[in-house]
């Protein structure tokens, strides 16, 4: 393999690992601040239990988050320098704004409201983990707001002189419509993540009928927010869908391995065949709906590969300009489904307490589906960045600069293999020993709090 | 002086931002086996830096931020050159981050030992191979015509840039035993001193030889003067640790990585990574520079924000400036945790 293919695979792997850990820091840290809002206001004991079990599973989740993000910083001068050079000026300014704006403040505050407890006023330390909540999701706006500028680059010029690209409008790059849809998306989807782990970690103390107290609440929260965040996640990825429609119809034709335009495109849930448009043995198919997410009209125009594939060899040049079609294709389907599969089961948890809140027996099969369908909404996301970047191929930065010319120039492609299988097996131990330690804390529940000691100041409880 | 000659000295602040910081994380690190005599002793020592040790890693962050915002030919160079460099401090500091979090969660000497020896090995390794890099990086290194770094990983460690490890390192290790005295009582305090005098018999001599050798192959006047300074304030910091004045001993270490820092840049200064292949290859700030847009929206920001984060960052350490003593930590012992899989449980000294 080539140092530009393994130089791909690495970046995928640590991306896609990197963001296993992005969304439940992003969603669980809100709602760990909402928690600990709850016990500030109410003085309510298991709000305070609450917000101490979850918040030890963000920490354990924090800390493989943000090892795996300097990697990600680090790569694109390491593995894309050729890249690097060319959109430093464009690329590189959301990026130091997030370490200075955002990552400064989510790691300093955590830091402080790990160690605070017992020590800063009851307010003050709450006032710190809502700064570190708002650190995350603002840090994912500036990396969401780089990322968009390669599926649809703005407010940039090329520069005749240098031939690389240039910044003209910062206002425009962090508007971008592609972000500002984007952002939303991602976030929202967070929340379906961090809502599934809250409804398993809850079920499984729930099928053991232990804590109720702590653990009927937290269900119920989990349930709420996945359903919610679930059906926002929907809004915000079909105005996605029509952006990209009119911003990357190849992306679009490829979602649905359309190779010829149709107007009134059906939307196909399965196919057995190729997928290269030669035949298709077996599909099951949705009328309209395809024009209808790609341009809210059921009638509408979609544009086919062959299609946009000839207008893109009269505008770039000759050559291939399309994505991997079965990537594409499965990919869009298994985000979509999984993670309408995680909502589906949010809202049939909340179907069967509907009589009120919590001591209704539930059936065990909703446990069991609860604790295992965790893993949907990972899978989805997953699902979901394979999607948006293959389709993005053959571009780095769509219509500008090309995969193949992105690679770094001096690294061999031996570099490429010693970092990638050193990446890999230090990210499966940590994720072996990150999922061992989640899993023995979400077992050993919320400890009951003890009073605290007549004299002396405490041990913040959080210390190393 | 232009917006890019400012870029130039921002990134030299931030790096002295993360040398002074981080500095004595690594530090603190590496002392871990040999100054905590048991488990109480080392969860002292850890602790000292639990609440900032994060914070302190986002200058390193920032640092490699503003440089692909400010000079995107240098980071593009610097990074896929030093390529195995950098992924060896990654994957460090990969370990360590994680370190720190997980040690605690399981209350076994066995998983404690273990996290113990990571912590030693990912704090001395990052802070060994930051002092190979920047020497390299002043010294000159093999760049091309396209800007492509064309030496490997074995180019890096000649006995200039080994040399400028070692003093990396025993600067991190005595700025880190000088914090310890800073933030303990008791003990552990006294030892961390001892040790302090002990690193400074490395520290200064390898400090002083590396200062002399680089500002005679690349010295101009004015960084004389930073360089002499900073084996001045090398020697006051000594002679403070030996006076018990930890407070003015740990600004004496932290005094000596600014100004060893700031001699580093201004030798660089036009350069931002000479070339030894031909000085016409050279990297420098007027060449490696964003454009004027770029370097102008980010000044703005860094002019806004640098101050709230110094703001913020301040008031941490001073929230936690209170010393820690083995007694915060003896009574909790190896034993709690283990039930609920947590940390301390709330008790008193």
């Amino acid at each position: 393999m080539s140092a530009l293919d393994l130089s791909r695979w690495q970046f995928a792997i640590t991306t896609i690992y990197h963001f296993i850990f992005v969304p439940l820091t992003i969603g669980l840290s809100i709602l760990v601040a909402c928690m600990q809002t709850a016990w500030v206001r109410t003085k309510n004991d298991s709000y305070l239990r609450m917000t101490k079990f979850f918040g030890k599973l963000l920490l354990i989740n924090f800390a493989v988050g943000v090892v795996t993000g300097i990697v990600q910083e680090f790569q694109f001068g390491m593995n894309w320098s050729a890249y690097s050079r060319f959109v430093g000026d464009v690329f590189g300014a959301p990026l130091a704004m997030e370490a200075l704006l955002a990552f400064f403040l989510e790691s300093t505050f955590l830091g402080l409201w790990i160690f605070g407890w017992n020590k800063l006023p009851r307010r003050l330390h709450l006032a710190t983990i809502w700064l570190a909540a708002i650190g995350t999701n603002l840090s994912a706006f500036f990396i969401l707001a780089a990322n968009s500028w390669m599926q649809h680059p703005v407010g940039y010029r090329i520069n005749p002189v240098t031939h690389r690209a240039q910044l003209t409008s910062i206002v425009a790059l962090l508007t971008n419509s592609t972000a500002l849809a984007a952002w939303p998306h991602v976030i929202f989807a967070s929340f379906v993540i961090t809502g599934a782990v809250v409804i398993a970690a809850s079920a499984w103390h729930l099928v053991r009928s232990s804590d109720l107290a702590v653990f009927d609440k937290a269900m119920r929260l989990g349930l709420i927010v996945t359903l919610i965040a679930g059906l926002a996640t929907a809004v915000t990825g079909d105005i996605q869908a029509r952006l990209m429609d009119s911003q990357q119809p190849m992306k679009m034709a490829a979602a649905e391995a359309l190779y010829n335009t149709e107007s009134g495109a059906s939307f196909s849930l399965f196919t057995v065949g190729t997928l290269n448009g030669s035949k298709e043995l077996w599909s099951v198919r949705v009328p309209y709906l395809l024009s209808l997410i790609a341009t809210l009209d059921p009638h509408g125009t979609v544009q086919g590969i062959n299609n946009v594939e000839r207008a893109y060899t009269a505008k770039y040049g000759p050559g291939s300009y399309k994505p991997d079609i079965p990537v594409t294709y499965w990919s869009f389907r298994l985000m979509i489904g999984l993670g309408m599969l995680a909502v589906l089961l949010a809202l049939a948890g909340l179907w069967l307490t509907r009589r009120g809140r919590g001591r209704v027996p539930r059936p065990r099969w909703f446990y069991r589906a609860a604790i295992w369908g965790v893993a949907l909404p990972y899978l989805a996301t997953t699902t979901g960045w394979i999607f948006t970047e293959m389709g993005r191929q053959p571009w780095t930065v769509f219509g500008v600069l090309k995969t193949s010319q992105s690679v770094s120039q001096g690294v061999t492609a031996s570099s490429v293999i010693i970092s990638m299988v050193a990446f890999t097996l230090v990210y499966a131990a940590l994720a072996a020993i990150a999922g061992w330690l989640a899993v023995r804390h979400i077992k050993a529940g919320a400890p009951p709090e003890e009073p605290a000691p007549a004299s002396g100041e405490p041990l913040p409880v959080f210390s190393y | 002086m232009s917006l890019a000659d400012f870029w130039f000295i921002l990134i030299a602040v931030l790096w002295t931002g993360y040398f002074v910081l981080e500095g004595f994380d690594f530090g603190v690190g590496i002392l871990l086996p040999v100054l905590g005599r048991d488990d109480a002793e080392r969860r002292t020592m850890i602790n000292t830096i639990g609440p900032v040790w994060d914070g302190n890693e986002v200058w390193l962050l920032t640092a490699g931020g503003a440089t692909f915002a400010a000079f995107p030919l240098w980071y593009a160079t610097l990074f896929s050159g030093f390529y195995l460099a950098l992924l060896l401090i990654l994957l460090a500091l990969i370990v360590r981050g994680v370190c720190f979090e997980f040690r605690g969660k399981v209350a076994t000497p066995r998983w404690r030992a273990n996290w113990d020896r990571a912590i030693f090995v990912s704090s001395a390794l990052p802070a060994l191979l930051w002092g190979v890099a920047f020497a390299n990086i002043v010294r000159g290194v093999p760049v091309n015509a396209a800007g492509v770094y064309t030496g490997n990983l074995l180019t890096l460690l000649n006995w200039y840039g080994l040399l400028g490890g070692l003093v990396t390192l025993s600067l991190f290790i005595l700025h880190g035993a000088i914090f310890l005295s800073l933030k303990t009582s008791g003990e552990i305090r006294d030892r961390s001193r001892a040790v302090a005098l002990r690193a400074a018999v490395a520290a200064v001599p390898l400090a002083a030889v590396f200062l002399a050798v680089t500002q005679v192959a690349h010295g101009k006047a004015a960084t004389d003067i930073t360089a002499a300074l900073a084996a001045l304030a090398l020697l006051g910091a000594v002679g403070a640790v030996f006076r018990g004045r930890e407070g003015w001993a740990f600004a004496g270490t932290a005094i000596t990585l600014a100004l060893a820092v700031a001699t580093l840049f201004g030798d660089l200064f036009p350069d931002v990574m000479p070339s030894t292949t031909s000085p016409a290859f050279s990297l420098t700030v007027t060449n490696a520079a964003s454009g004027h847009y770029t370097l102008t929206v980010m000044t703005w920001v860094a002019l806004i924000f640098t101050p709230v984060v110094l703001g913020y960052q301040g008031w941490t350490y001073w929230v936690f400036r209170k010393r820690l003593t083995r007694t915060d930590f003896a009574a909790t012992g190896t034993a709690t945790g283990e039930a609920t899989g947590t940390a301390a449980q709330p008790v008193g000294p």
